[in-house]
């Protein structure tokens, strides 16, 4: 393609290809301190083009493309090219990843030890791992965890934090305005803001952490927590994964094995500076 | 009651088959055959434990269920029906 740029998040590389120059710039400025993929050889592509060539000048219309695709995916506007390549890159490891058993959660580990924050979207997820972030957490990552099978370990998948609609002004009141991408407004999911994640995550991303505690945020209600029975995180988290059924036995054995050693707890919160609190209760309750 | 299995022998699927873990008051099965994974309480496990490989009819296996099991007061339709379920899952076979 036109326009390339390869970046390697974690454990997984990527290449992207694009028919336009902007997308490409804004990733190489937003991943500029991340490294090449191992070998130079990218796991997955994806390809942003243009459905029909005019299409690349007329109101251009971004198409994700790559080795794995949905293919009922519309188009987005030029303008929203970034949010089209991290949504490509989420697709190729939401369906192509089967080296890890992948949980839609953001994971924050401190001395080695990870705290697993999944729930459905809206719950806060990204948003609780930016706070946590800026309070002594490294930032595993806010989209995936990646469990590995052999070993029960968590890798980390630091790919820019997706901050939505009302979270954008939460992190922003904490954050200098270097770390964040451009603001993108009208996205399917409302106004969205990338944030890059700090120096020392970046730096460790190769180092897995043993998870310690999950917990299951829900925003918006009054403060309450309460603990969660292995069967029924079992259940939520077979739910909350993308690839459980495609690794078979694997999954199975990872995450029985997750579920009966590592205690679980829902938290419910009414703001951000409670979650923040309730985060931090559960984890010295662990 | 009457035993609508007659002389027919019900066995837990092959062992190799199986894998069954405890979680709480809930196992999780994953079937090896079907690649699907189950989540059972009770009285699927002690079913399952109780034909093993031997396998028994339905009237012997309500024998030993009362037996060996404190499954209260469950009537024998009900459980009867619970091991009707795991044989539409693959779970426990006839042959």
């Amino acid at each position: 393609m036109r326009h390339s740029f390869a970046v390697r998040i974690g454990p997984v590389g990527f290449r992207i290809g694009s028919d336009w120059r902007a997308p490409i710039a804004q990733l190489e400025s937003l991943y500029a301190t991340y490294p090449k993929p191992h070998d130079g050889v990218p796991d997955f592509t994806v390809r942003l083009f243009a459905a029909r060539p005019w299409r690349r000048f007329v109101r251009p219309a971004v198409m994700i493309g790559g080795d794995y695709v949905l293919p009922e995916a519309a188009p987005l506007p030029l303008a929203q090219g970034l949010l089209a390549a991290e949504m490509g890159m989420n697709l190729q490891m939401a369906l192509g990843q089967r080296r890890y058993l992948l949980l839609h959660a953001a994971v924050v580990e401190r001395n080695g030890q990870a705290l697993i924050l999944t729930g459905i979207s809206g719950a806060g997820k990204s948003t609780l791992a930016a706070l946590l972030s800026l309070r002594g957490w490294r930032l595993m990552g806010d989209e995936f965890a990646l469990l590995d099978p052999e070993t029960g370990l968590i890798h980390a998948f630091p790919r820019l934090l997706s901050l939505k609609n009302a979270s954008i002004a939460t992190v922003a009141a904490e954050l200098p305005a270097d770390r964040f991408g451009p603001l993108l407004e009208g996205t399917p999911k409302g106004s969205i803001r990338h944030v890059v994640p700090d120096a020392a995550a970046v730096a460790a991303m190769d180092q897995p952490a043993r998870p310690a505690l999950i917990l299951f945020p829900s925003f918006g209600f009054e403060a309450a927590a309460r603990d969660v029975s292995p069967s029924e995180v079992f259940v939520r988290l077979t739910q909350a994964s993308t690839n459980y059924v495609a690794i078979g036995e694997r999954g199975f054995d990872a995450l029985t094995a997750l579920v009966r050693t590592v205690p679980a707890r829902a938290i419910d919160y009414p703001d951000t500076a409670s979650a923040v609190a309730q985060v931090e209760a559960a984890w010295l309750d662990r | 009651m009457e035993d609508a299995g007659g002389g027919t022998v019900y066995r837990m699927a092959r062992p190799e088959t199986l894998k069954i873990v405890h979680l709480d008051s809930f196992a999780a099965i994953y079937h090896r055959a079907s690649g699907i994974t189950h989540l059972v309480t009770a009285p699927a496990p002690e079913i399952l434990a109780t034909l093993g490989e031997a396998g028994l009819t339905r009237s012997a296996l309500l024998g030993r269920l009362a037996m060996d099991y404190e499954l209260g007061d469950a009537d024998e339709a009900a459980l009867l029906a619970r091991l009707d379920e795991l044989v539409a899952t693959g779970l426990v076979s006839t042959a």
